[in-house]
């Protein structure tokens, strides 16, 4: 049975290369394009990991991760906030609100894919 | 038997007394404890108004006028009991101006006149001499009939025996030494005589014992109780009548003017000042007083009658004047004992008065006469000595021997003429003189210094053509004719009927014109002119009260809490503390408590105070305190002058202060405005790296994916291919514009501004978007374009502006039923365009932000692909140029109705619509 992988980001183009890359990875894959999307997909979904992207409408991925992190059916979820922000405050932000790992934009395909596989290991 | 050498024994005995009393009492008071602050002391004192003239003279009046003695105190006694409001105003303004005497205080009051006090002190030396000649009369007339016992002869007439045999000029230097010793041992800076108040109050109890055994002798011993003596005398047609009260229509007058004289006198004479004012130590001593001393009066004349009447029984024919029936009777009945008490009695009646006289008349000859003279005559160099206090001990004992000489001389020269009473009346006169401006000036503040004058050498001036001069005529010392009649012969000039006056006695007639003109003169002149600084400010210090005038913690040493508290207002309470706390140490003192009130401190105080405020100041400020010196309008000016320019000064200062407060406050606000643009770079390049990331993320992630799996369809392929162009002109687009952006708020943005046809640029900017129009199959309208509206503007620019209004309409508007249309009109002034879509609009809160940097509106996008395209900084821009060129920008939007963006634009001159 395949692992389920949420991805959530509000740039088209992100979204289709992401998708593209975890399907090849012989992932399940849902999409979300905002933060309230996202949390309603995780709760019905159920997805193994989250690819989190940080500024998105309505809801910012540090508060998604927030109320994931509070949701008990998805306790044993892994978390990967993406962000074209790499200040250090915000690594350390979304590593203490829960987040698993923390990537940069732009990220190298497969650093990522090594990221993803080691977490669900 | 009473030999001479008893009775001087005895006299001497008794001086020696008083002395030793006086002398505890000075200890006593130098060590904090004085005898004397106690009501009953202080109506005792008072009791030296009661002289000879009342131990023996009451006898005589009453002998002579039956109750026409009464006046002389019931004068005192209504003033006591119905005014003592005055005595103790009186008390309160002398303790808080420092006041030494009568003359002292009208100077004061009038704004510290030295001519004043020196015109008070003649008027009060030449007025009282008669009356210490009526002491000396009085006690070497004892003396002599004393020392003839058991024989009762009168002594012989004054100026008749050689002068080096005469007794009452050996009172006379006895007193006068004895005065001397008791008055002028110390300097003392307040005036103030404690032993000298101890003995007169003594003295006070044994006139008062010493008459009421000789009355109760003449009662009870020789007559059998008062009841008695008045049968007897009421047997005698002639002392009958001198029982009713007056026995001529103008007798009522003359009690009228003896109370009036008496009342004065008992508050204006120089002794009774001194007593009851500079003497005083506690003002609340006043209101036990204004009943105990008329207690006194009353006692020390419940016998004048019966002593009288028995005398005049006892004594008929007149062989034996009434003036000495007090001693005469006790002597004809041989009782020594009583007869030597009496003698003792009339004895300190005589001494007090002399003393406490001659005590306060040499204050004032010395104080208002002498010494200003003295101090102004540059070449004895007095006003630059160090220490003055041996010359004005000296000054004061050369006046007292003088007073008493004089005193002598007028005894030689006139006592005989009169009786002891109507030389006393002539002295009550002289200072009553005094009443108009004392009075007056303690209830009136109009008074001035040329009024005070007018007014008490009017009353003196007929004070002694009206009754001195008299009496040295009546004397054989002037021509017969003065008073016979009239000066010159004038009748009108008649010294006792003046202007025709006639049908009163002496006094009555002098007192009505002397009153007449220095009541007329004081206030006449006074209306003449507005009183003047000094004289005003004394005036708010004597009428007003205490209270103006801030009467605690005046009386002793005051030096030291005068001037520290005045140092403290201006150097600080604490650094004056301390200066003169060093200042005591200097001196070897334990504590500035110790700090006597002399020149010394004073001229420390100034030096302290020069450094503050200036010298001319330091010295005005410290003689306000130092002397009450009143100031003086050039150093009120020069204090004001002063002060100004500290003011000015620190002003500038101020000024100063502000101008820094004010460059802090723009730097501190220019500073956060930096710390502010500091936070807005950080923001925008933190925003800037965002935007820069998102496309190189999907264009990285395609061209690996490209590049590690060369098997990916071609279909799949050719579509990641046209994501990384697009993505790559997004980036380029992106960077351009935030190229464009920097420089155009840099103000480094190159501008070719021409007039522009703003109809030509919308159609142009349309053409130029016409395929992407079409590829949406949106449909664009520019049917409300007015032609030949005309602004001043770069025409690129515009064009920017208006491909970016139209290009955002068009990402909004949906594919197919899209619509938008654009408009352009003229006010008189500006140019209005518009762009109207029919997209989804923007919400209220939205409309504001989508100008700021990197805000796209969201639009209703929850779908992937209606994410609008575009970098968030097309609208800022366009705001950007159209502000350039004065216009604005700005956008109406119903959610759901779609928007329109409108700018508007000043219209150029002269176009042709």
């Amino acid at each position: 049975m395949s692992q389920r992988i949420l991805i959530v980001d509000d740039e088209p183009n992100i979204v289709i290369s992401l998708e593209y890359l975890m399907k090849k990875e012989g992932f399940q894959i849902a999409v979300a394009t905002d933060g309230e999307a996202a949390l309603q997909q995780a709760a019905e979904f159920l997805p193994d990991l989250i690819l989190l992207d940080v500024m998105m409408p309505k809801k910012s991925g540090f508060e998604v991760c927030e109320a994931l992190r509070a949701m008990p059916a998805l306790m044993g979820v892994k978390i990967i906030m993406l962000t074209a922000k790499g200040r250090e405050t915000e690594v350390a932000k979304g590593l203490a609100l829960g987040a698993d790992a923390y990537v940069t934009k732009p990220f190298s395909t497969k650093d990522l894919v090594l990221q993803i596989k080691s977490l669900l290991a | 038997m009473l030999a001479g050498w008893v009775i001087v024994l005895a006299s001497f005995g008794y001086l020696g007394i008083l002395f030793a009393i006086a002398w505890y009492a000075d200890r006593r008071a130098d060590a904090g404890r004085s005898l004397i602050s106690n009501p009953l002391v202080y109506a005792l004192s008072l009791g030296v108004y009661c002289t000879t003239w009342t131990f023996y003279g009451s006898v005589g009046r009453a002998a002579a006028s039956g109750i026409g003695f009464l006046p002389i105190y019931l004068g005192p006694t209504l003033l006591f009991a119905l005014a003592g409001f005055i005595l103790q105003k009186m008390i309160r303004v002398a303790k808080a101006n420092r006041i030494t005497s009568i003359a002292d205080f009208v100077a004061s009051r009038y704004g510290k006149s030295q001519l004043l006090g020196g015109l008070v002190t003649v008027i009060a030396v030449i007025g009282v001499i008669p009356y210490i000649a009526l002491q000396l009369k009085a006690v070497s007339n004892s003396f002599a009939i004393l020392a003839s016992y058991p024989e009762i002869i009168m002594p012989a007439k004054a100026g008749a025996v050689p002068v080096i045999q005469d007794s009452a000029l050996y009172v006379a230097m006895i007193l006068a030494a004895f005065t001397i010793l008791f008055g002028t041992r110390h300097l003392d800076a307040t005036e103030r005589h404690e032993g000298m108040v101890a003995a007169i109050a003594v003295e006070s109890v044994v006139k008062l014992v010493a008459f009421l055994a000789a009355g109760v002798f003449v009662v009870w011993g020789i007559n059998d109780g008062i009841g008695d003596v008045f049968a007897k005398a009421a047997a005698v047609p002639d002392l009958a009548r001198g029982l009713t009260a007056a026995g001529a229509p103008a007798s009522y007058g003359a009690w009228g003017t003896l109370i009036f004289l008496a009342l004065f006198a008992s508050l204006l004479l120089p002794r009774q000042f001194q007593i009851a004012v500079v003497e005083n130590v506690d003002v609340n001593h006043v209101s036990r007083a204004i009943w105990m001393f008329p207690l006194y009066l009353f006692l020390i004349n419940l016998f004048v009658l019966p002593v009288a009447l028995a005398g005049l029984l006892h004594f008929p024919g007149g062989g034996v004047d009434a003036d000495t029936f007090v001693l005469t009777l006790p002597m004809a009945h041989q009782e020594e004992a009583l007869a030597l008490l009496v003698y003792i009695g009339g004895l300190s009646a005589a001494t007090g008065m002399v003393i406490v006289e001659t005590i306060a008349l040499s204050t004032m000859v010395c104080n208002d006469l002498v010494m200003p003279a003295l101090l102004r005559l540059p070449i004895l160099g007095l006003a630059t000595r160090a220490d003055l206090s041996g010359l004005l001990l000296d000054i004061r004992r050369w006046s007292i021997a003088i007073i008493l000489g004089l005193g002598y001389l007028y005894f030689r020269v006139a006592g005989e003429a009169y009786a002891l009473v109507s030389i006393g009346l002539i002295s009550f006169a002289a200072v009553a003189q005094f009443a108009p401006v004392v009075i007056g000036g303690l209830c009136w503040k109009g008074g001035t210094r040329e009024g005070a004058l007018a007014g008490l050498a009017a009353g003196f001036l007929l004070w002694t053509y009206t009754l001195l001069l008299p009496s040295f005529a009546k004397s054989g010392w002037l021509p017969d004719g003065f008073i016979a009649q009239g000066l010159f012969g004038i009748e009108l000039l008649h010294p006792q009927r003046l202007l025709g006056l006639s049908g009163l006695d002496e006094i009555t007639h002098c007192l009505v014109w002397s009153m007449l003109a220095n009541l007329g003169a004081y206030i006449g002149v006074s209306l003449k002119r507005v009183p003047n600084v000094r004289e005003a400010r004394q005036a708010t210090l004597f009428v007003g009260g205490a209270e103006a005038a801030g009467v605690s913690g005046w009386r002793g040493g005051a030096g030291v809490a005068d001037l520290l508290p005045l140092a403290g207002r201006f150097l600080g309470s604490e650094r004056a503390q301390e200066a003169f706390d060093r200042h005591a140490r200097q001196r070897g003192l334990k504590s500035i408590q110790e700090l006597p009130a002399d020149t010394r401190l004073v001229s420390f105080a100034e030096t302290l105070l020069a450094g503050a405020i200036g010298s001319a100041s330091a010295r005005a400020m410290v003689a306000s305190v130092v002397t009450e010196e009143p100031l003086g309008i050039d150093e009120v000016m020069n204090i004001l002058d002063e002060a100004s320019q500290i003011r000015a000064y620190s002003h500038e200062l101020e000024q100063k202060s502000l101008e820094l407060r004010r460059a802090t406050a723009e730097l501190r606000e220019a500073n956060s405005r930096l710390l502010e643009l500091d936070r807005m770079k950080d923001d925008f390049i933190s925003t800037v790296t965002h935007e820069l990331r998102t496309p190189l993320t999907s264009i990285r992630a395609f061209s690996e994916m490209l590049h590690e799996d060369p098997k990916i369809d071609l279909a799949q392929r050719s579509r990641f291919l046209g994501i990384i162009v697009s993505e790559t002109v997004r980036l380029s687009r992106l960077i351009n514009q935030i190229l464009d952006l920097a420089k155009l708020e840099s103000g480094r943005a190159e501008w070719t501004v021409t007039a522009v046809d703003v109809a030509e640029v919308i159609h142009e900017a349309a053409d130029s978007l016409t395929a992407l129009f079409a590829e949406k199959r949106v449909r664009l309208e520019l049917d409300r374009c007015e032609a030949g509206l005309s602004v001043m503007a770069d025409r690129d620019r515009l064009m920017q502006v208006m491909v970016n209004l139209l290009s955002n309409a068009l990402k909004f508007v949906p594919a197919e039923s899209g619509r938008v249309t654009v408009g352009a009109s003229g006010t008189t002034s500006e140019v209005l365009v518009d762009v109207t879509d029919n997209g989804p609009g923007i919400q209220l809160e939205d409309q504001d932000l989508i100008f700021d940097k990197f805000r796209q509106g969201a639009g209703t996008a929850d779908v992937l692909t209606d994410k609008p395209q575009g970098t968030g900084l097309g609208l800022p821009i366009s705001r950007q140029i159209i502000e350039y060129f004065h216009g604005r920008l700005w956008v109406e939007s119903t959610p759901g109705a779609g928007a329109r963006f409108v700018f508007t634009l000043p219209r150029q001159a002269g176009d042709n619509a």
